[in-house]
């Protein structure tokens, strides 16, 4: 089984022509462009369907509320969450994660309390436990990343003593690292901590199983995976959200409201304060029953093999001239990959370089990729990324291969 | 869409492949500002050494970036040794005009009438250093808004390191 090859004839965006020439979208782990299927679904919401959920007596408002809710059984079937109304709706996986530190961490972590993450986060992953230190005194600590890299675990139970929380990528944004969540969620386990996955890399790509990989928590965004802008997830077990305390207050979130108080709604929709965005979510569950129909594994067999031809079709074009970071070998790695491109009068600068990209059509991301302390660890202040999806193919890997050969052209004397 | 052309020109490339007072100062005496593009992550450290008149005797420049930061704060370089900070200010007023683009100009072909941007606007005081020159060059970055930013980082910092080397008092 494989990808249907007329694939890109789904995705009307690339049909496009930029600068004389096709639009080559290499940027898909910065965020994922959207089939017809999804585009026609969430106008079909608002031409047939719209009114506001959960409140209004008519039928079209029970069609609306039977939208959002059916959308978030997709979500639950797509990731074998054990219950549906574990599922909360966020505007994105940056969100997610902010719920996570300020309703579960404003609850549970005191002055003192160690969070566990990663040097390969996305800081979406960082800066809400930095929030935390600035306010609460918690204790941040890092997993140091190796030159490979992958984790170093070698100190992991000495990170973990004491620790309440391990928060850790599933797929790193800038690397490409595949980590081993149920190996990392038994460690924490085991020490007494729960485990949060930001799953925003993974999710799209790959199978997801939320009860095997053995997490408390999961994280990811709509947007990444053909879904549209303005949705995200946090999936986590029925009795931790049970006790967690309300994240935004307002509508939709209460049971009751006095002027002494108010109770709050069941979960899930005890953390979903205000309208939702229902058409992102029945857009999103457009996209899940487009991936459900390719099949994640294809998506997964598809990647692999086209990392490799990339990774291979670049080291021969470009011999030692560019360096790839991350995991060698294309099976241990997701279609990610970060790299810096040494010309014959020194490094190109990954701006110069997705400038000149564009001039041919491709489109790459330049920068820090929102991991700063990874950038440190590699010894780089910026790379150029490349990052595939379903709609990739050899073709978009050689005209990006010649567009680098032309960048290294300009920039050498 | 403009050309390639129009954005890396030879005396660009040339600044960036051989940057001028590259480096760093001591400090004090000279004074040292920081500044950084989060965007992108490039970062540029702009040292100054101001004597009791007000004339920037010694500049250097470090960080690392891209070709059009890098050939920017090159030229900037260049062109401040030497000058008193009033023109030194001056020359940043003028530098970031030069910069400035309106919504109107985007999609244009970023032509002088279309931009807005006439010579007189950019005349720094008229003086004959080549280095003023060499700034013009920079005026094809406004036809890529995205590195207008790159452009004007060096020229923000040194902004701040005047202000520390000659507080307004």
């Amino acid at each position: 089984m494989s990808l249907p090859t007329n694939i890109k004839d789904d995705f009307p965006i690339l049909r496009q022509r930029f600068n004389d020439t096709g639009l080559v979208y290499l940027d898909s782990g910065n965020t994922s462009q959207k089939p017809q299927a999804v585009i026609d679904a969430m106008a079909n919401y608002y031409e047939t369907t719209n009114a506001n959920v959960h409140r209004g007596s008519y039928e079209l408002a029970v069609r609306a509320t039977a939208a959002l809710e059916g959308a978030r059984a997709k979500v639950a079937r797509f990731i074998n969450a054990p219950a549906t109304a574990e599922v909360v709706f966020t505007k994105n996986a940056t969100e997610s994660m902010n719920l996570l530190a300020r309703s579960w961490g404003g609850a549970n972590l005191q002055r003192g309390d160690a969070v566990v993450i990663s040097e390969m986060e996305h800081h979406a992953n960082i800066v809400p436990w930095h929030m935390l230190v600035e306010e609460k005194g918690i204790e941040l600590r890092w997993i140091p990343v190796d030159a490979d890299g992958h984790l170093d675990l070698t100190d992991l139970d000495a990170l973990l003593d004491g620790a309440k929380l391990l928060s850790v990528t599933a797929m790193s944004n800038v690397l490409g690292t595949l980590n081993d969540i149920p190996r990392l969620a038994e460690a924490a386990h085991a020490a007494g901590a729960l485990m949060a996955v930001d799953a925003s890399q993974y999710v799209p790509h790959l199978a997801t199983d939320v009860q095997a990989m053995g997490a408390d928590f999961v994280i990811f965004t709509g947007h990444k995976m053909l879904g549209p802008m303005g949705i995200g997830v946090l999936w986590a077990r029925a009795e931790i959200l049970e006790a967690m305390p309300p994240f935004l207050g307002g509508g939709e979130m209460i049971l009751n409201v006095t002027k002494e108080g108010f109770t709050t709604a069941e979960v899930p929709w005890k953390f979903e304060a205000g309208t939702p965005m229902v058409a992102e979510a029945v857009g999103l569950g457009a996209a899940i029953d487009y991936l459900t129909e390719l099949g994640m594994d294809n998506v997964r067999q598809h990647e692999v093999e086209l990392t490799a031809y990339a990774m291979r079709t670049l080291t021969e074009a470009h011999g030692d001239k560019i360096t790839i970071h991350g995991p060698s070998e294309p099976a241990e790695r997701g279609g990610v990959l970060s790299f810096v491109y040494e010309g014959d009068s020194g490094e190109v600068h990954p701006h110069d370089i997705a400038q000149v990209l564009d001039q041919a059509g491709v489109c790459v991301r330049a920068g820090h990729h929102c991991a700063k302390p990874l950038m440190q660890v590699l010894g780089a202040n910026a790379t150029s990324r490349v990052s595939l999806y379903i709609y990739n193919d050899e073709s978009d890997i050689d005209q990006l291969s010649a567009a680098l050969g032309s960048a290294d052209d300009m920039f050498s004397l | 869409m403009p050309g390639l052309e129009d954005l890396y020109r030879e005396i660009i490339l040339d600044h960036y492949r051989s940057p001028r007072n590259e480096g760093e100062l001591e400090t004090p005496p000279a004074v040292r500002a920081d500044g950084f593009n989060p965007l992108c992550g490039d970062e540029v450290v702009v040292y100054i050494d101001v004597d009791d008149e007000g004339v920037i005797n010694d500049v250097a420049i470090g960080g690392q970036g891209c070709s059009i930061s890098r050939s920017s704060a090159s030229m900037m370089s260049a062109a401040i040794k030497g000058k008193s900070a009033a023109e030194a200010r001056r020359l940043i007023s003028a530098f970031k005009g030069l910069m400035s683009i309106h919504e109107t100009d985007i999609g244009g072909d970023g032509s002088e009438a279309e931009t807005g941007i006439a010579d007189s606007e950019f005349s720094i005081d008229n003086t004959d250093d080549v280095a003023l020159g060499d700034l013009e060059a920079l005026k094809g970055v406004v036809k890529f808004p995205v590195r207008i930013k790159c452009a004007t980082l060096g020229w923000n910092t040194l902004a701040q390191a005047l202000d520390e080397a000659l507080p307004i008092q």
